[in-house]
């Protein structure tokens, strides 16, 4: 990120520490009651919502070819309009990737929504239109997985952006916006991005930034870091009903402490955030945020009351010299249709049911790159090495095609109903019909040099 | 002693692409060099067998109690091309809750 100057932060920190950062929503999907709550029901300075995963941006790209006026997670300017009352009284801060590949678009529908709310955006992650400059200068833009070039699916590009960091959040915070919008910010950066502003840490704090990566990687997820989606005792979390949302109450050194408003259900303990802190990790010593490295292994825990974990001794070094780039791409067609088998031998009802259409599918010459089917009921989700139950009640066979020829997908998805007339005895569940064909919108993770990607702010209001 | 995974430790799994991550976290700190001894890469890869086309690297959090698993070429292709109910390894870590482990000193 090339910024002029690289961290304006012209005011002075406006806090007396702490500073309470909370996360509404863990994924576009979340539940819509949580972030009015989080604003409603205790205090907080900054509410960070995280929209995106990896291949809504393609979601959203397609939207936009579609209608210009769209490309953004359309939850957000309602909401907004629904809390801009209580954000402004309480003189919260709203950070969010809701932006999508239309920043421009979802900055207009919250001032139609809530017109007293003054916008800031942060430009410039969107390379969709860059990828023929980026490969003429060389950037081959290599898939990280596999190490392929981006050469070999260059024509079915559906969208590219830049993962960007929090300093140009920092920048937008620095206008004065209510609500702070990016496109694909990276989502522990939403958190970050108020300390460093606040705060006033610089480009090579490295391990505040680390600290501040963490907080955001423990909030990201919303309610998992709260006892949502935990192991630990779970029958006895109370009032998930109720779940409260995170917050992190941040300290100018780096220091945080994770809890959640009083008076709401779930729980916040060491052992949910060590689960939290383990989600889609990949080497711990080796975090990669846009701004810093964190390392997982100097992580310090304490559970210092009831909801209540003190998080410090976070240690990081300089931030890559490469951006992360999310690209995705169109990747064929699949289907997935379903039939349920009652008792007796409900398995080998469902096996036989599989094996008719397989046969037909042969039968009719269609070729697919994968046909895949599992037994609910006996085994799908652990595969071999879950525990047998003889004769079971009842089993769902679920079979499942992908291709990258259209018509022989749609064909599949009519060859399952009629096994209810003419393959094993008392099939039924089929009420939902025909299944969807579905495009399959694939992700090719890859990097490119920082300075490619140039940020820029604007204010809306 | 054998015990399942499950009576000394919690997991939470989740995705990178068609990469499952198992996170395992020992109940009491105490377990943590049992976890060390006894759930090696190699009898992960080998536990979940064919579930799992490429290589299982471990990484070691002494400080939270806790190993970090990749299990590579795991998720059916991953995303949203993977034709799989669990398509995102979600449940990997229950699995893995039911690895016997001896728990001697």
């Amino acid at each position: 990120m090339i910024h002029q100057p690289p961290n304006p932060n012209p005011q002075p920190p406006r806090f007396a520490a702490p500073l309470r950062i909370a996360n509404g929503q863990g994924f576009w999907g979340d539940w819509l009651e949580a972030p009015v709550r989080l604003v409603e029901q205790g205090p907080i300075d900054y509410l960070t919502l995280d929209y995106l995963a990896e291949v809504t941006m393609s979601i959203l790209q397609k939207q936009r070819q579609a209608d210009p006026s769209l490309g953004y997670a359309r939850d957000f300017p309602p909401l907004i309009g629904r809390i801009a009352k209580t954000v402004l009284d309480r003189n919260v801060r709203v950070i969010a990737n809701a932006g999508g590949v239309n920043p421009v678009a979802c900055a207009e529908a919250v001032r139609k929504a809530a017109p007293g709310i003054k916008v800031a955006m942060v430009l410039g992650d969107d390379v969709f239109s860059r990828i023929d400059e980026f490969l003429a200068k060389g950037y081959c833009m290599a898939n990280l997985d596999s190490g392929e070039s981006v050469t070999k699916i260059r024509n079915r590009i559906l969208s590219a952006n830049a993962y960007s960091g929090a300093f140009p959040l920092a920048e937008a915070l620095a206008t004065g916006a209510h609500v702070v919008l990016a496109g694909r910010a990276a989502d522990p950066a939403l958190a970050l991005a108020p300390m460093i502003h606040e705060f006033g840490w610089s480009e090579t704090d490295w391990d505040k930034l680390a600290a501040g990566s963490v907080a955001g990687h423990i909030i990201e997820c919303g309610t998992q870091t709260t006892g949502g989606n935990c192991q630990v005792d779970w029958q006895n979390i109370p009032d998930l009903a109720n779940i409260g949302y995170p917050i992190v109450e941040a300290e100018p050194g780096g220091t945080f402490i994770v809890t959640k408003h009083p008076g709401t259900g779930g729980r916040v303990h060491s052992d949910v955030v060590k689960e939290q802190l383990l989600y889609e990790l990949g080497d711990p010593q080796n975090f990669i945020a846009p701004d810093c490295i964190a390392d997982f292994t100097t992580i310090h825990l304490e559970d210092i009351g009831p909801d209540r974990v003190r998080v410090s001794g976070v240690r990081g070094r300089e931030r890559p010299a490469d951006l992360k780039l999310s690209i995705s791409y169109a990747n064929g067609w699949k289907a997935i249709g379903t039939m349920v088998y009652s008792w007796p031998q409900a398995l080998e009802k469902a096996q036989v049911a599989d094996r008719i259409v397989r046969a037909r599918l042969a039968s009719l010459g269609l070729g697919f790159e994968e046909i895949y089917t599992e037994f609910l009921g006996s085994s799908a989700c652990h595969g071999p090495v879950a525990h047998t139950c003889p004769d079971p009640p009842e089993v769902q066979v679920r079979i499942g095609v992908r291709g990258y020829d259209h018509k022989a997908v749609v064909r599949f998805t009519r060859e399952l109903i009629p096994l209810v007339l003419s393959g094993p005895p008392g099939a039924t569940g089929y009420g939902e019909g025909r299944p969807p064909v579905r495009e399959i919108v694939a992700y090719w993770p890859a990097l490119i040099p920082r300075e490619e990607i140039r940020t820029s702010i604007e204010v809306l209001g | 002693m054998k015990v399942p995974l499950a009576k000394i430790a919690h997991t939470r799994s989740g995705d990178k692409g068609d990469t499952c991550n198992i996170g395992v976290i020992a109940y009491d700190a105490r377990h943590y060099p049992v976890l060390v001894r006894e759930l090696t890469a190699e009898r992960v890869k080998a536990f979940f067998g064919d579930r799992v086309k490429g290589k299982v690297e471990r990484f070691e959090l002494p400080n939270l109690s806790a190993l970090n698993f990749l299990l590579h070429e795991a998720l059916g292709g991953g995303g949203t091309v993977s034709l799989r109910i669990d398509a995102q390894g979600k449940t990997f870590g229950a699995a893995l809750l039911r690895l016997e482990i001896d728990i001697s000193e």
